[in-house]
This record gives C-alpha cells, structure tokens and sequence, in this order.
C-alpha cells in the first residue's frame, strides 16, 4: 500500500491538479525521491541545495512536524499520511 | 486609482496580483502588500492624519484597502501616556504605556481583523474564518457578526474560558480542536487549501498582518510624530514585531517622523520562545518548540514570522528575553498596581522582560522606552486568581469588621497593602 502525500496547491501545477498522491519510501527522504520521479522538478521545490526541507515548508507524518522526529530521516508507515503545508500561516 | 500594487514574495520578489493568497508560488516564501508610495506619499500629511477620527482608519492611505466603505467598530488610537509609577519603580525616566487591551473586543487583534475582513469583503468572500489562541477568535467573531459574515472560528479545546466565552457571545460556528495552537494551525491551513473562506491569518494574511503597523503608526504620532528609542513587544507569530517596525519605517520614509533609531525587543514565555532562543543563539534557524506556558496567547511553538522577527531585533540592535510564568504572573500584577492596567499573560510577559531588560543594563534609564499591552485580563483570570488578594468574608456586622480591621491593623497589612509605600520595596 502506497503512503498518501498531501500536496499544497503552489505544487499542484507540478502534480496535474492532485491534491492527494502516492508515494512510496520507508522516509520522508525516500517518499520525496520517489515524488521526484513521478512529478519532475518538485523535489527542488521543497527541499535546498543541500536537500534539507526549506524554511517555509512544514511536513508532518500523521499530523506530526519532521522536525520534532528525525526530519528528513523520520520513517513513513505505508498507511501514513504525509502533508506539506506552507509554513507561513497563523499568529 | 488603486493604491496596492501588487503581493510581493519576501523571499525571492516574485511579483503576483493583489488576491487571497499569502504563499509565494514559487518559493513559498511569504507575501507582502506593495504599495504605490509615490501616490501616498502626494496625499497623505501630519495634519490630514491629525484631523480624521480617533481610530486606526486615520491612517488609511497606508493600510491595503481600496475602499472608503471599511468594515470599523473603531479599534485603535488606544491609550498612550508616560508611565505613572512603573518607570519610576524601575528606574526608567522615559517609560510609555500603549494599552491595546481597550480595543472593541479587547486585544489588538482588532486592528488586524478590522484590516482582513475589509478587504475580505472587497475580495468578494462572505465566510471569515480564523485559527486562533483566543483574541483573534474574539475579534473575527466580533467583526464577522457586524459585517454579516458567515463565521467559524478554530480554537485550541482547551483555552481559557474567558476566551471561548469572548468569542462564543457573537455567535460564530466555534470548532476546538484536540490539540494545541499550532495543530489548529495546521489544520487551517489544510482546510483553508480546500475551502475558498477568508481564513484572515492564512490566505488574507499579507493584509490582515498589515493592520499591526497602526501600533507603530500611533506610538510615533501620540509620542508627537517621533520614534522612541527603544520598544518591547511580546512575540507569538512574530507578524505583530515585524509590523510595528514596518509601520514606523514607512512613517520614516514618508517624513512623517524626522528619523528612526529604535531598538526593537522580543518578549517571550520561557516555556515557549523560539524567536528568543534564536536571537539569543545568533542563530537563523528557528527550532519549533511544544510549548508549556501559562501565556497560551503567544503559545506558538513554530512562528510563521518567527524568522523575519530575529532579522527585525537584530537589524535594530534590540534584544530578545523570556520570563518564566511565575515572572509573567508578576509582571500582571506591577502593571496593575502601578499603572491600573489589567493585562493578560501576554503584557506580564512584556512586563516581565522590561524590568530584565533595566535589570541587566540592555535599557538605559533616560531611554524613552514603549511597553506594548495586547490584550485585556479578563480574558485569562485563571492565570492570577490564585495570586491575588482574596476578600474576608464576614458578617453584614460592623463588629465583625471592627475585629478584622484591628486584626489587619495587628498583622501591619494595612499599611503595607500598597507596594508602592511598602518599604520592601525600593522605589528607585
């Protein structure tokens, strides 16, 4: 069973207008790898040269920020749900 | 002749037309108004501000409206006055109290509300929504109620009730959330992907954060169309720092104020201070935190604005300093005795990092100095009941208040209830 990643809509151009998509990968590095793939040029959207998550992006595993677990390292149950959400929200 | 320009990303400068949408394209770096300064600057005068209504439409020109027709219960131009007793008891000569606590709905969150659904409006939306630690609920409930506004607020279940009641009384659909605020955060920002509402603190953010600058706008003009020296703000988002000092900026830059020097200074709850910790690290990488404070108002452990308000203190050559709760729930109680001021956690945490900030020599004592008050205490008793004078309960007989009176007497309490006189207490 794929994980299924929420894709915020600045990236929906690149995902042919899916809000939802399946990814595979037992991290957030791997499941990005594999987004890469199918959808080209948005893993450089949300990660920097030096592949870390960008500054305002947020991913959470199941409603749980990376950042508090092992970031881009912190594994991904196949029924997990990924969400990338804009950082810049609230307050 | 429309005034804002455009939304400009902070990060990379790509340009986009003035619509909902706080989220850069490209880069997902924040949006901000732009402006035509050029035709406000031919406008806008000290005496065409000076003459409108005391509230912070006065500033019009500068706030990312198009219309005259604004969406007002008249927050703003609240309080200003050079500190009765608090400056004194701390050794500052130059100390100004800016009490937000008295807007409509009691915080200065009306500013920014006021600003959001106005231009909500003009954008066409009839459903507000907001994720809130408890004033902006209160404030989005308020003006969604008056601007017939389809309502929802999004709360954490578990603020205080004082907040949920503040909100609760205009009648909006109140959704709380199992979770704490940054969780209603997410949940928002999730929601507000799917459904097209006004959420004022997601995508009318670029507008709805402008509505701060105003607190910068009238410190400057109640201080006689100057820049103090030297300003504390307490720091949730960090949008309210970052914007106080744009407003003075912007004042600055259209010679309204002859020049700009001031220092800008964080205040934070220890249990929760991100940007703090930031500044206090040299460091541009702000670590979300799981907050555990009893200031839930600026409880946000990953601070949208968290990045742009270290860049604002460090620019400025302020300081950032936390106040544990014990100190926050003290720092309630000197405003309210020196200055009559009920504050919540919020401005004790302001007040709190003041007196560190004089303690530690980071404030000179002839500095003119602002103390930034948000919200009201009513809304957060819970906080101090059990810190605070408690009545005697006695019988409607005056011999039973003879006998308390001479036990009081007794006990010294008497002459020693007010700090101010206690000689405990050095009034430098």
């Amino acid at each position: 069973m794929a994980t299924k990643v929420r894709i915020p809509a600045p990236l929906r151009k690149l995902t042919k207008d899916q809000a939802v998509v399946d990814s595979n990968g037992h991290t957030i590095q791997e499941i990005l790898s594999e987004l890469e793939k199918n959808y080209p040029g948005i893993k450089e959207r949300i990660c920097d040269e030096t592949g870390q998550v960008r500054r305002f992006i947020n991913i959470f595993v199941n409603g749980e920020d990376i950042r508090f677990k092992e970031g881009i390292q912190t594994k991904v149950g196949s029924d997990a749900e990924v969400s990338i959400i804009p950082a810049i929200a609230g307050g | 002749m429309k005034k804002i320009k455009a939304l400009k990303c902070k990060e990379c400068g790509q340009e986009s037309p003035p619509i909902a949408k706080h989220v850069c394209e490209f880069c997902f770096g924040p949006l901000e108004v732009v402006y035509d300064y050029e035709w406000i600057s031919s406008v806008i005068s000290k005496e065409k501000i000076a003459s409108r209504p005391h509230n912070l439409w006065r500033y019009w020109e500068l706030l990312p409206v198009e219309g005259q027709q604004v969406l007002s219960l008249n927050e703003g131009f609240t309080p200003f006055w050079k500190s009765r007793n608090l400056g004194k008891f701390l050794g500052l000569k130059n100390l100004y109290i800016k009490n937000d606590a008295v807007n409509p709905t009691f915080s200065f969150k009306d500013r920014v509300v006021s600003v959001a659904l106005t231009r909500s409006r003009e954008l066409g939306f009839d459903v507000v929504a907001c994720a809130s630690t408890g004033n902006l609920a209160g404030a989005v409930a308020a003006y969604g109620a008056v601007g017939c506004f389809k309502t929802f607020v999004f709360i954490p279940a578990d603020l205080e009730m004082g907040k949920v009641v503040g909100a609760g009384v205009y009648d909006p659909i109140i959704v709380g959330i199992k979770g704490n605020y940054d969780e209603v955060n997410r949940l928002c920002a999730e929601v507000a992907d799917i459904f097209h509402w006004a959420f004022v603190n997601v995508n009318i953010r670029p507008y709805y954060a402008e509505g701060s600058k105003t607190l910068g706008f009238e410190v400057a003009e109640q201080l006689g169309w100057r820049a103090p020296d030297h300003v504390v703000v307490p720091v949730a988002s960090g949008s309210l720092l970052t914007k106080i000092y744009k407003g003075m900026s912007e004042f600055h830059q259209l010679g309204l104020i002859p020049e700009l020097h001031t220092k800008i200074s964080a205040a934070q709850a220890q249990g929760c201070a991100p940007v703090v910790t930031a500044i206090k690290e040299h460091s541009e990488i702000i670590k979300p935190v799981i907050p555990k404070t009893i200031a839930k108002s600026i409880a946000i452990g990953n601070p949208a604005d968290g990045y742009y308000a270290v860049k604002t203190v460090e620019k400025t050559h302020g300081v950032g300093e936390w106040a544990t709760d014990e100190e926050i729930i003290e720092g309630i109680r000197l405003l309210a005795k020196t200055e009559g001021v009920f504050t919540e956690t919020a401005g004790g945490t302001t007040i709190a990092v003041l007196k560190k900030l004089k303690e530690s020599g980071k404030i000179a004592s002839d500095e003119t100095v602002v103390a930034f008050i948000t919200g009201n205490g009513f809304k957060t008793q819970e906080s101090v009941q059990d810190h605070i004078s408690k009545p005697y309960i006695i019988e409607p007989r005056l011999n039973e208040f003879r006998e308390l009176y001479e036990s009081l007497v007794k006990s010294k309490q008497v002459e020693e209830h007010n700090f101010l006189k206690n000689p405990a207490y050095q009034i430098k």
